[in-house]
């Protein structure tokens, strides 16, 4: 699997997360998702970057763009070092949340994404990189 | 600070949502939109999404509180002009916009509010036919 374009970018405010939501329609765009896909996408992109922002006190998104066979892909990366979460699959759990939103924010994501995966532990911050392929 | 403008239309208020919104915007629009209720008597409220490329739950939540603090207010909320790529992600991303009454584009929107306001009968003497 080859990385054919990367780029990091820092996730602070509301309108960041606005400027993440159009960052990975562009992506999308380069990697041919049609125009389901790219909503998904950027919709999963839109509730983590704000996760990020809310949860993780901020942080970034690296955004790599991928080509497996003949594949095309995006994966992005979401990192915080805020205060992690202690029960990842309680945070999992749909309408599950610590906040005061509907808890769809990683559930959500999850099932607009093609791959999954998260990391975290208590003080450590946390780490959820998503994936679509075309 | 940047506002969405509302505008009333005999008892009804219309909203044209055609910025990508951030959060506080979003937020705005629902208090905004709460208090001109109140202020105009409106009976309706019509929000127009059709230039929202997305709707993340943030988004979603404020479309249902809008809809929620309306009734409240007795005034009805139709959400027109969904587009079909946003139909399908909200289905996937697992929010129920429970409440929301919607439509497919301005037209329909408006015929449904009249509806819904002349469906809920006439209160005590104080409204137009």
């Amino acid at each position: 699997m080859a990385i054919v374009k990367h780029e990091v970018v820092d996730i602070r405010s509301s309108d960041d997360v606005v400027r993440v939501r159009q960052l990975v329609r562009g992506w999308s765009l380069e990697c041919g998702f049609s125009l389901v896909d790219q909503t998904k996408i950027v919709t999963a992109a839109s509730e983590l970057a704000r996760n990020t922002l809310l949860h993780g006190g901020g942080g970034n998104l690296s955004l790599d763009r991928l080509e497996d066979g003949g594949r095309r892909g995006l994966r992005l990366t979401f990192s915080d070092r805020g205060p992690g979460i202690a029960d990842i699959d309680r945070a999992m759990q749909e309408g599950y949340t610590t906040g005061n939103g509907l808890g769809l924010g990683l559930s959500g994501a999850k099932r607009l994404s093609n791959d999954f995966a998260i990391r975290s532990a208590p003080g450590d911050g946390t780490t959820v990189t998503i994936a679509r392929w075309k | 600070m940047e506002t969405i403008p509302i505008l009333r239309v005999q008892d009804c208020l219309l909203v044209s949502i055609q910025v990508d919104m951030h959060d506080r915007l979003a937020a705005a629009l629902q208090d905004d939109l709460t208090n001109k209720i109140v202020e105009t008597h409106a009976r309706g409220v019509m929000i127009d999404i059709s230039a929202l490329e997305i709707v993340d739950s943030f988004m979603g939540r404020m479309l249902n509180n809008i809809a929620a603090a309306a009734r409240l207010l007795d005034a009805v909320t139709v959400v027109v002009g969904m587009r079909p790529a946003v139909a399908i992600t909200l289905v996937e991303l697992g929010l129920t916009m429970t409440g929301v009454r919607t439509a497919l584009n301005v037209d329909r929107g408006l015929a449904l509010i009249r509806r819904l306001i002349d469906d809920s009968g006439a209160p005590f003497g104080d409204r137009q036919a």
